[in-house]
C-alpha cells in the first residue's frame, strides 16, 4: 500500500489509580487509512509486547458505536476529531501522514484512572441504581399495545435513550457535569406513559446521586451536546430542569 | 438408552409448558432469601434471569467482564427480535412461529423448547413495553413490525436499528433496580475462571478482579451461564472484542456436556474485510434485506470493470445485474435464511463474480426501495408528476428514518456514502446455534449449572432466525429459568450457605492461578493475538462456510501444533495483581484453542448437512444442504475426557411429533 502514513503518538501512561502519570512518545509507521483508530492501537500494543513492553491500556470491546466502553481524548477532543462517533468508529482516513495525535483517558473526578487510558465510571451505573428504570417486576406487564404512545413521544424517548453511557459528555464539560447523560434517561421515561408514575421521585433521586459522586454543575455551555457521539440533544437537559423544579415544588408542599 | 434426559414433560405439544408451571416445585418465598444464585454475564440473558429471580427474593450475585452491565454484547444487535403477537393480522400464531423456528434451524432443535419459546414471546414485548423500551409505532402509537429472514409474517419488534441496546438497556434498568435494593450484588469487571462443583453439584465459581487481579471465591447453591456465544474462535466475526467462550468451556471441562459445536452462524451481510490489521466485522442488520437487493455483476467482463474502478456498479443496466436470491428463490428472494443467503454469496464470489478488490463482495443495493418510497411519499404528500430529484430526496428520507445508524456506520466504515451507491457486504461469522447441552429446565449435565441465552445450544437447531436470539435471551432469563430454578432449588432450602473454605474451592483457585502463572512465565515473543488469527484462518476455511472431511482432518492436527505453539512461545506481559488485558486475553485464546478443535471434531463426525453446517459431500444436485434424518436427527452431545483422550459423543435423539421433516425449501 502506498498511501500510509507515519504518525507520532502521545500517550498518556499512568501505571495505577495512585501514580502520577505522563505524555510517552511512540511513533507507528506504515499506518493505512482503512484502519480504525483502535486498529491502529493494536498494532502499536503488539508491537510493544514483542518489545517485552507493556502495552497500552484502553477500554473497548463493541468496536462499532453501541457499547460504550471505549473512551479517548484524542487531540484534545472526546472521541476525537469526527463529531457523531464514538473512539472505535474513528478511522485513520482522520488524519494525514506526520500528525501527531495526543491521545489522553476521559479525566474528570468522577471518572478515576485505573490505568493508562482506563478509567472507572462506575458512578453511571450508581445513578440509574438511584432511579433510571420503571419499577415493573417480571410478569406485571399488560397487552404491550394497550398503552398507546404518541409517535412523537415514543420518537423523542427513543432518541434520548440511544445514550451509550459512555461519559464523554463529562470529559467535555469543564465543570465535569453529567447532566447530559443523566437527563438523558430523565427525559426517556418521562416521556412514556409507563415511566410517569415515578417520574418526580425520579429526578430528584437521580439529581441527588450525582450530585454525591462530585459532578460539577451545568452552566449551559453546551459543550457535552457538541461531543456526544449519539447526538443526545440539549433539550434534555432543559426538560430535566423542569421536571426537577415541579418535582421540587410538589415535594416542599 | 441415552445418557442424555431432556426431561420433556409428557402432555401434548401446546400443553407442555402450562403442565410443567402447574406442576413444578416452588420455593416458598421466605425459603427464597437464603438461597444463593451465581449469574455470570448480563446481556439479555443474564440481566433478565437476575433481574427476576431477585425480584422473587433470591440472593444474586451476577458478573460480567465489561465496565458496567449495561455493555454486553446484546447492546450490539441491530434488527428486531420476534414474538407472534399477531398485530398485523396477518396470519401469525404461536404455532407458526415454533414451526418457522424448527424448520429455520433445519429440524435440528428440540421441539418442546421451541414451543415454549413462541409461548412467552407475547409476554416478553409487553415486559419491555413496561419498563418503557421504546419501541417503534405507528402514528396510531400502536406497535410496528417489520419482517426478517425465513418467515412470510411480520412478526419483528424494532428500536430503528438499536433494538439490542433498547431491550438491554430495559433489563439493565431491571437489574439496576435490584441492585439498589440490595437484592443483586453486581460485580462489573470480574471474569470466571474456573467453576467450583461439590458433590456433584455446581457450588461456586472462582473469579479475577480484573482491576486489582485478585482471585476471588464466590458461593451459591445455583450457577446460571448467561455468557454468549463462541463465534471469536474465528478471530474475526461480528461478536465485540470480549465476547468469549472462557465460562462455558471450564463447565465442559468440569462436566457439562458440549451441543453441536460445529453449527455456526455465518451472516450474509456484513462489512467486507478491508485487510490485515481487521480486528473485528461489522454486521449489517438483515433487516436491510427487507428493502435492499442483492446482486453481482452478471458479467465478467463488468467484473473486472467494477474491480478496477473504470465502471461505478449505477452504471449497469438492470439486464446486466444477476439479482441472485431473485432468481434462485422467487418466493422468498431476499429474505431466504441466512445459511442460504451466505452459501449463495460465496457460490457467486467462488465463481469469480466478487466486485471488490479480493473478490469477496456482492452488493446489497437500496436504489429499487428510495425509488419505491419516494413514489408513495410523492403521492400522500399530493406531488403530481414528481421528478426524479423529488422522488429520491423523499426516498431517502424514509429510508434514513428506517435504518439510519445501519448507514451511518457503514459510511464510517468504507468512506463510502450507501444513499448513492450499493453497500458492498460479504457473509461473516455472527452466531453460534451451539452452546451447552441443557434439558427443558435449561440445566446442563452438571447439577445446579443452567446455561441461558447464546452459551446453550438449545433452541435454534442448525440455523437461527433473524430476531430470534433476543427473544431466546428474554425468555429464558423473564420467563422460563424463574420457573424450572426452583424445581431444583426446592431441595435445597435445608443446605445453608455453601462454605468456600472447602477442599474443592482451593483446587480450582489453584488451578486458576497455575494458569496466570503459566503465562506470566511463558518467555515466548509472540504476541496472544498471533495465534488468535492463527487459528482463526484455519477455522474459516476449514470449519466455515463449506467444509468437508478432508480440510476437518487437517484442521484438528493444525489447531493442535498452533496451540503447541502458543504455550511455548506466547508472550504475556505485565503482572497478575493488576489491569493486564493482554492476560485476559491469553486465558480466553487458550480456551478457544482447545475449543476449535472440539468445532472440527463435531463437523467431521456430522455426516450431512443441515442449516450453518455445511458439507461438501453432503449437497443436493442445486447445491442445497442434504440431510440425513435417518442418521442424524439427533442432538450431538460431546463430554470432556482429559485434554490427552478424545471426547466421548453423547446422542440426544430428536423426535418430531408435530411437524413433519421435509426437505427444506425457500424457492
Ligand atoms: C452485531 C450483532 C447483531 C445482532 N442482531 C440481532 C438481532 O437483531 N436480533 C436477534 O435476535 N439477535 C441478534 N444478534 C444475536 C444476539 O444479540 C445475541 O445472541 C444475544 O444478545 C446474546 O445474549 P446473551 O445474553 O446470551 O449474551 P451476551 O449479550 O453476549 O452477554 C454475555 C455476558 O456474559 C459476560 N461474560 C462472558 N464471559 C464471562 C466470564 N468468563 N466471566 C464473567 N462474565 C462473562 C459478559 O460480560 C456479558 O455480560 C446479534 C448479534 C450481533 C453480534
Ligand atoms: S449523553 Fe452522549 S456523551 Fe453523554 S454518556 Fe450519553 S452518549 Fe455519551
Ligand atoms: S467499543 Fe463499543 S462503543 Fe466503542
Amino acid at each position: 500500500m502506498s498511501n500510509t502514513m507515519k504518525l507520532t503518538l502521545k500517550i498518556w501512561r499512568q501505571k495505577g489509580p495512585k501514580d502520577s502519570g505522563k505524555l510517552v512518545d511512540y511513533p507507528v509507521d506504515h499506518v493505512s487509512p482503512d484502519m480504525s483508530f483502535l486498529e491502529m492501537l493494536d498494532v502499536l500494543n503488539e508491537q510493544l509486547v514483542e518489545k517485552g513492553e507493556e502495552p497500552v491500556a484502553f477500554d473497548h470491546d463493541c468496536r462499532e458505536g453501541i457499547c460504550g466502553m471505549c473512551s479517548l481524548v484524542i487531540n484534545g477532543r472526546a472521541h476525537g476529531p469526527q463529531t457523531g462517533v464514538t473512539t472505535c468508529q474513528l478511522h485513520m482516513r482522520s488524519f494525514k501522514d506526520g500528525d501527531t495525535i495526543y491521545i489522553e483517558p476521559f479525566r474528570a473526578n468522577s471518572f478515576p484512572v485505573i490505568k493508562d487510558l482506563a478509567v472507572d465510571r462506575g458512578a453511571f451505573d450508581r445513578i440509574i441504581q438511584a432511579g433510571g428504570y420503571v419499577s415493573v417486576n417480571t410478569g406485571a406487564a399488560q397487552d404491550a399495545n394497550n398503552l398507546p404512545v404518541n409517535k412523537n413521544d415514543a420518537d423523542k424517548a427513543f432518541s434520548a435513550a440511544t445514550c451509550i453511557g459512555c461519559g464523554a459528555c463529562v470529559a467535555t464539560c469543564k465543570n465535569a457535569s453529567a447532566m447530559l447523560f443523566v437527563s438523558a434517561k430523565v427525559s426517556q421515561l418521562a416521556l412514556l406513559p409507563q415511566g410517569k408514575v415515578e417520574a418526580q421521585d425520579r429526578v430528584l433521586n437521580m439529581v441527588h446521586q450525582m450530585d454525591l459522586e462530585g459532578f460539577g454543575n451545568c452552566t449551559n455551555t453546551g459543550a457535552c451536546e457538541v461531543e456526544c457521539p449519539k447526538g443526545i440533544s440539549l433539550d434534555n437537559i432543559a426538560r430535566m430542569n423542569r421536571e426537577y423544579m415541579v418535582a421540587s415544588l410538589k415535594k416542599e408542599n | 438408552m441415552s445418557v442424555l434426559d431432556s426431561k420433556i414433560p409428557k402432555s401434548d405439544l401446546k400443553d407442555k409448558w402450562t403442565y410443567y408451571k402447574d406442576h413444578v416445585n416452588l420455593v416458598n418465598p421466605a425459603n427464597k432469601r437464603s438461597i444463593d444464585i451465581i449469574v455470570v454475564g448480563t446481556g439479555l440473558a443474564g440481566a433478565s434471569a437476575a433481574a427476576s429471580l431477585a425480584e422473587m427474593g433470591y440472593s444474586v450475585k451476577a458478573f460480567c467482564f465489561q465496565d458496567s452491565a449495561r455493555r454486553a454484547h446484546s447492546i450490539a444487535a441491530q434488527g428486531g427480535i420476534n414474538a407472534a403477537k399477531n398485530y398485523k393480522n396477518d396470519g401469525d400464531s404461536t404455532f407458526r412461529l415454533f414451526y418457522d423456528t424448527i424448520k429455520g434451524g433445519d429440524y435440528r432443535a428440540r421441539e418442546a423448547n421451541v414451543h415454549r419459546l413462541a409461548e412467552v414471546s407475547a409476554n416478553i414485548i409487553d415486559q419491555c413495553v413496561a419498563q418503557g423500551v421504546p419501541f417503534a409505532r405507528d402514528y396510531g402509537g400502536m406497535l410496528d413490525n417489520r419482517s426478517f429472514g425465513g418467515t412470510l409474517v411480520q412478526r419483528t419488534f424494532y428500536a430503528a436499528g438499536q433494538t439490542g441496546q433498547q431491550l438491554l438497556l430495559g433489563a439493565y434498568s431491571a437489574i439496576s433496580k435490584e441492585v439498589a435494593k440490595g437484592s443483586v450484588k453486581m460485580y462489573s469487571r470480574h471474569e470466571m475462571l474456573d467453576m467450583v462443583i461439590v458433590g456433584g453439584k455446581a457450588r461456586g465459581i472462582i473469579a479475577r478482579n480484573l482491576v486489582n487481579g485478585e482471585i476471588e471465591r464466590h458461593s451459591a447453591h445455583a450457577v446460571l451461564l448467561c455468557t454468549g456465544g463462541y463465534g471469536n474462535v474465528f478471530f474475526l466475526s461480528t461478536n465485540a472484542m470480549g465476547s468469549n467462550a472462557t465460562a462455558a468451556w471450564k463447565a465442559y471441562k468440569r462436566g457439562a456436556y458440549f451441543g453441536n459445536p460445529c453449527y455456526t452462524q455465518i451472516h450474509p451481510t456484513c462489512i467486507p474485510v478491508s485487510g490485515d490489521h481487521q480486528s473485528k466485522l461489522t454486521l449489517m442488520s438483515e433487516s436491510l434485506r427487507n428493502d435492499g437487493r442483492i446482486w453481482v455483476p452478471a458479467k465478467k467482463e463488468d467484473v473486472m470493470a467494477i474491480r478496477e474502478k473504470r465502471k461505478k456498479p449505477t452504471d449497469l443496466a438492470e439486464a446486466d445485474r444477476d439479482y441472485y436470491l431473485e432468481r434462485r428463490y422467487p418466493s422468498f428472494g431476499n429474505l431466504v435464511p441466512r445459511d442460504v443467503a451466505s452459501r449463495a454469496a460465496k457460490e457467486r464470489c467462488d465463481a469469480g463474480h466478487g466486485v471488490n478488490a479480493t473478490g469477496e463482495a456482492v452488493y446489497l443495493d437500496f436504489a429499487a426501495a428510495i425509488e419505491r418510497y419516494g413514489k408513495i411519499e410523492c403521492t400522500k404528500k399530493g406531488i403530481v408528476n414528481p421528478d426524479s430529484m423529488t422522488i429520491t430526496r423523499l426516498g431517502r428520507e424514509v429510508v434514513k428514518e428506517k435504518y439510519g445508524n445501519l448507514f451511518d456506520m457503514y459510511m464510517q466504515i468504507t468512506g463510502e456514502n450507501p444513499y448513492e451507491t450499493p453497500m458492498m457486504i460479504y457473509p461473516a461469522v455472527h452466531y453460534t446455534m451451539g452452546g451447552l447441552w441443557v434439558d427443558y429446565n435449561l440445566m446442563t449435565t452438571i447439577p445446579g449449572c443452567y446455561a441461558l441465552g447464546e452459551a446453550n445450544f438449545s433452541d435454534h437447531g442448525a440455523n437461527r432466525l433473524g430476531a430470534s436470539a433476543l427473544m431466546q435471551g428474554l425468555a429464558d432469563g423473564y420467563f422460563v429459568i424463574p420457573y424450572t430454578i426452583g424445581e431444583y432449588l426446592a431441595n435445597d432450602i435445608r443446605t445453608g450457605k455453601i462454605p468456600t473454605n472447602t477442599p474443592e474451592f482451593d483446587e480450582a483457585e489453584k488451578q486458576v492461578k497455575e494458569r496466570i502463572e503459566k503465562f506470566l512465565s511463558s518467555k515466548g515473543t509472540k504476541p496472544v493475538d498471533y495465534f488468535h488469527k492463527r487459528l482463526g484462518k484455519v477455522m474459516w476455511n476449514k470449519c466455515g462456510m463449506a467444509r468437508n472431511a478432508e480440510g476437518l482432518k487437517q484442521a484438528i492436527e493444525e489447531i493442535k501444533a498452533i496451540r503447541a505453539d502458543f504455550w511455548a512461545n506466547v508472550r504475556v506481559t505485565g503482572a497478575a495483581n493488576e489491569f493486564n488485558q493482554e492476560l485476559e486475553k491469553a486465558g480466553r485464546v487458550a480456551d478457544f484453542l482447545e475449543l476449535g478443535e472440539l468445532m472440527c471434531r463435531d463437523a467431521l463426525n456430522r455426516n450431512e448437512s443441515c442449516g450453518g453446517h455445511f458439507r461438501e459431500e453432503y449437497q443436493t444436485e442445486e447445491g442445497e444442504a442434504l440431510r440425513d434424518d435417518n442418521h442424524f436427527a439427533h442432538v450431538a452431545a460431546w463430554e470432556f475426557k482429559g485434554l490427552e483422550n478424545e471426547p466421548v459423543r453423547h446422542k440426544e435423539e430428536l423426535v418430531f411429533e408435530n411437524i413433519k421433516l421435509v426437505q427444506r425449501s425457500y424457492k
